[in-house]
């Protein structure tokens, strides 16, 4: 970005900062996972999606600046500073919140129509998550809605992103979604009796493959359309469009 | 220097559907190579039921559904120095762990049983009753994962497991360089 000063010259306002020692260029008011990406460094993250607000509720973007563990999509990046992103430490915590994710749902991708699409398996695979955990599976029982015609949800799989509330909401402008209940009981619920008495249609943003990034919000007779083996992260892992801008 | 002998292997089937054996024959020709190194003890590849030595690796497909994947699980644990978890179901039940909470049931065992023999709107159970003859092993409350249940030393993720993730781990195990898996191998489906 570039702004007009006093003096009716053209003063170049982008400045520059480091992720894990290298130098990348940011322009005001960009966040560090923005500057991040434009650069082609790939920040894991789960409840940020482009094109969506940022919430910073996952926490699986957390990177460390100045000693202080921040999350990278809403934290503003700021000239000179030195960003932590890639230590063990962090990819340790980062590996912990997904599987604490795999634990608190149910998730059995074997049997998930979003498996090879979904951005949970994809950023297990990222984190080298192979091997069960020292967490309890809380195997809840959740609910399936199936009432809509052309969209069912299977809240069994929901991770609580937030990302269907904030399309539904900033970009349908229809507010299907919102959270109910309070710390580990907190939900996703529709903002009606079930899906079907709401005004949701399958052309809805919010119910875009994009949006969810698990398989909670399904599209009636698509799921098995291209097969498991040839989909999204079966051709690379979660980011590489990202990383590729760095090599391009 | 003594010809090292073969390292022993034994394989098992819990609750698993036999897919993750079927992937092990996906190794394809390198097996013969493989063959040269190890030999099979206990496995339903040879149909040998009971071990007849202590094994070097044991490789376990499926999690425990009932009591007597439980006896076979310790027995192998007894007998193996390195064992192996095989694919989802071994590792953290897979589909059979479909049953212990995405039946929507506050007794999702009683209610798949149900379902399955009483119910289940294409059952023809004469019975009408949910089979209890005492020589069927006792099921268990939920599908466990193996490593809930005895000490597991590796996981080989996959549903199955491509002969090529299976083949690289075992040729590493053998030559006693496991460094875990690359990342583009990890895969759940």
């Amino acid at each position: 970005m570039s702004a007009i000063s006093d003096t009716g010259t053209r003063r170049d306002t982008t400045f520059t900062f480091t992720i894990d020692g290298v130098e990348i260029r940011a322009q005001p008011g960009q966040t560090i996972m923005e500057a991040a990406d434009d650069a082609g460094i790939y920040i894991p993250r789960l409840c940020d999606h482009e094109g969506l607000r940022h919430q910073g509720s996952c926490r699986v973007c957390t990177v460390k600046v100045g000693g202080r563990s921040v999350s990278a999509c809403t934290q503003p990046a700021n000239p000179g500073t030195n960003v932590e992103s890639e230590t063990p430490y962090l990819t340790k915590l980062r590996r912990d919140l997904v599987e604490m994710l795999f634990h608190e749902g149910n998730h059995l991708c074997p049997m998930c129509e979003a498996s090879g699409n979904c951005e949970l398996q994809a950023m297990a695979y990222r984190l080298d998550m192979t091997n069960p955990t020292k967490f309890p599976y809380l195997e809840p029982n959740r609910d399936l809605d199936a009432s809509h015609p052309d969209i069912a949800l299977d809240t069994n799989r929901c991770i609580s992103c937030g990302r269907c509330i904030r399309a539904s909401m900033d970009v349908d402008g229809k507010g299907l979604f919102g959270y109910v209940g309070r710390g580990i009981k907190r939900r996703v619920a529709v903002n009606g009796m079930d899906l079907a008495h709401t005004d949701a249609a399958v052309t809805d943003h919010a119910i875009s493959a994009e949006v969810c990034p698990v398989g909670c919000i399904i599209r009636k007779r698509e799921g098995f359309r291209i097969p498991i083996g040839e989909r999204e992260f079966d051709k690379g892992l979660i980011g590489h469009e990202i990383e590729e801008k760095a090599n391009a | 220097m003594p010809e090292l002998r073969k390292a022993r292997i034994a394989t098992a089937s819990l609750a698993g559907c036999f897919g993750c054996h079927m992937a092990i024959l996906d190794i394809d020709e390198r097996l013969i190579g493989l063959m040269g190194l190890v030999e099979f003890d206990r496995s339903p590849v040879n149909d040998i039921k009971k071990f007849t030595k202590r094994c070097d690796i044991g490789i376990i497909e499926g999690g425990c559904c009932n009591e007597e994947n439980v006896h076979v699980l310790q027995d192998f644990r007894r007998n193996c120095d390195v064992l192996i978890a095989l694919g989802q179901c071994a590792i953290m039940g897979g589909l059979p762990a479909m049953r212990n909470a995405v039946m929507h049931s506050e007794n999702p065992l009683l209610e798949c049983l149900e379902e399955a023999y009483i119910s289940g709107r294409f059952i023809r159970n004469t019975t009408h009753q949910i089979p209890n003859d005492p020589a069927l092993p006792l099921v268990l409350d939920k599908v466990y994962p193996l490593s809930e249940v005895v000490k597991i030393d590796y996981n080989i993720p996959g549903c199955a497991p491509t002969g090529d993730v299976i083949y690289s781990t075992l040729a590493s195990l053998l030559a006693g360089k496991f460094r875990g898996f690359e990342r583009e191998l990890i895969k759940f489906d």
